[in-house]
């Protein structure tokens, strides 16, 4: 799993959970909610959906660290690459 | 008992219907079905329960709804917000300039929540039942006020707004609801009616088929059959039918198309068991909506009937009926749930819709699937397998009853006429 993989990951969900959004040119290292229309029950989903899909579990204190593409995947690499060592 | 009459309260008046039935999407095609004696009944797989018989409603919610508000929000807000545009744009109201705040919107339910607990009970079953997996969108799409509440954020409506829990009846108590509002000045316009997205729980359906009241049938277009000596029960459908509500001087100041005058109603209980009809309190619900509206049984020349195709409410329903309009030769009686099965919340809004037409077209659309009439269901006046063009429609009693109870009788009749 490489940061380029955890980014499409994290815009499949939004893909899912955003429908209406044109994700087509969205910058990484820009927030997502300044590009993007996303309130604070669609970031939930993206926590419920690693959850549920991928099996990864983002603590609320961490909620903070999927603002951006980029910021995604320095986050969630770790936690991606701890669940496929196991 | 006091005599309430309305002639002292503004009349209000029906000037916008919006609709989603099994078979129709707007009330002319609805209206057109219902004549044509077209039901449209699907057979789809109930979770839990097999393949049922099923009215499906297939408008399309992106024309007012964006995809993500489709997948937040319910399938019964979807409903709703379909209905309330459609109706808005048939009133023909110019909306933009209109004071949003003195709107209001007033939908009768029978439930609501089943259909989002049951999903979430589902999903957390394939995960352990682990409530970690349970969604956040859980109570907003499970407050009692949801159906209502999507239609105010999606049209942008700032007055009040609200669901009437009214088991089956719920269709009416909306209309009756909406209808004192405008009379006590709360609000300007309502919207209001009757939803319903009851065939997406299977708790209902279970709960029905373990009462004895489902129904079944080879061919799902003939299982809703009301009156019929062979009916075994209820198909479970869902829908809507929501209306633009005015007093009477705001609508004739805009120059509106007025449908009907709501002219009388009565909501009564019987008071005596939750699932066994009272005809006592269901003729005295009728009589009482006649006097409020100050109108002989005579007066009245259609009864739109609640008859949902169980074996006793059928019966108890006829017996309040005949009753009531005993020596009324010009009163015809008809039922809809026979073509589009028993949309639950939004039943009464629904069949009083398919019937408002008849105040032009002047035709009294049958209760169909009817093989064999029940001789316990005779009624004079009702109107089988076939429509009936009528001398004169000028007024139409809707009937529309439910558990726990509740009866609910609106009579609307034709504006123009004493």
């Amino acid at each position: 799993m490489t940061k380029e993989d955890i980014k499409k990951v994290v815009l499949d969900i939004i893909t899912d959970i955003a429908p209406d959004e044109d994700l087509s040119a969205v910058k990484p290292e820009v927030r997502l909610r300044d590009q993007l229309s996303l309130d604070s029950m669609d970031f939930l989903d993206i926590v419920m959906e690693l959850r549920k899909k991928h099996g990864i579990e983002v603590p609320e204190a961490d909620y903070v660290q999927l603002a951006s593409l980029d910021s995604c995947a320095d986050y969630l690499l770790p936690k991606f690459q701890a669940k496929a060592g196991k | 008992m006091k005599d309430h009459p309305m002639s002292p309260l503004p009349r209000i008046v029906i000037t916008g219907v919006g609709l989603t039935a099994p078979n129709g999407n707007s009330l002319a095609e609805f209206r057109a079905n219902l004549l044509a004696g077209k039901a449209r009944i699907a057979e789809i797989e109930v979770r839990h329960m097999g393949r049922q018989p099923v009215g499906v409603c297939d408008f399309d919610a992106t024309r007012w709804q964006k995809r993500k508000e489709i997948r937040n929000g319910t399938r019964v807000g979807s409903i709703s917000i379909w209905c309330a545009r459609e109706a808005l744009a048939d009133s023909g109201l110019a909306w933009d300039s209109l004071d949003h705040s003195r709107v209001g919107v007033y939908l009768g339910i029978t439930e609501h929540g089943n259909v989002e607990t049951e999903n979430e009970i589902h999903n957390i079953s394939q995960f352990g039942n682990d409530t970690k997996y349970w969604t956040h969108h859980h109570n907003p799409r499970t407050v009692a006020n949801n159906p209502a509440g999507e239609v105010t954020m999606n049209m942008g409506i700032t007055g009040p707004h609200y669901t009437i829990g009214a088991a089956c009846a719920a269709g009416n108590a909306g209309l009756i609801q909406a209808a004192q509002m405008l009379q006590l000045s709360e609000v300007d316009v309502a919207f209001a009616g009757g939803v319903s997205e009851s065939i997406h729980t299977f708790g209902i359906f279970a709960g029905f088929k373990n009462q004895g009241a489902l129904a079944s049938h080879p061919d799902p277009t003939r299982a809703s059959r009301p009156f019929d000596r062979d009916r075994n029960g209820i198909v479970i459908s869902e829908g809507g039918a929501i209306y633009v509500l005015e007093r009477l001087d705001d609508a004739l100041a805009r120059g509106a198309r007025i449908l009907a005058e709501i002219a009388g109603w009565c909501i009564n209980s019987d008071a005596t068991d939750a699932v066994l009809p009272n005809p006592d309190r269901q003729a005295e619900c009728m009589r009482l909506a006649l006097r409020r509206a100050g109108m002989k049984a005579a007066d009245v020349h259609l009864v739109s009937t609640h008859a949902t195709a169980t074996a006793l409410g059928d019966v108890q329903e006829c017996k309040a009926v005949r009753e009531v309009f005993a020596g009324c030769p010009g009163t015809f009686v008809n039922n809809t749930k026979s073509f589009i099965g028993h949309c639950m919340g939004a039943a009464g809004a629904l069949e009083l819709a398919g019937n408002l037409p008849s105040f032009t077209d002047g035709w009294v659309h049958p209760t169909i699937n009817v093989g064999e009439l029940d001789p316990e269901c005779e009624v004079p006046g009702l109107v089988v397998n076939r429509p009936v063009k009528a001398p004169r429609i000028e007024a139409i009693l809707n009937n529309s009853f439910g558990m726990l109870g509740i009866n609910s009788a609106l009579i609307v009749k034709k504006y123009g006429v004493a």
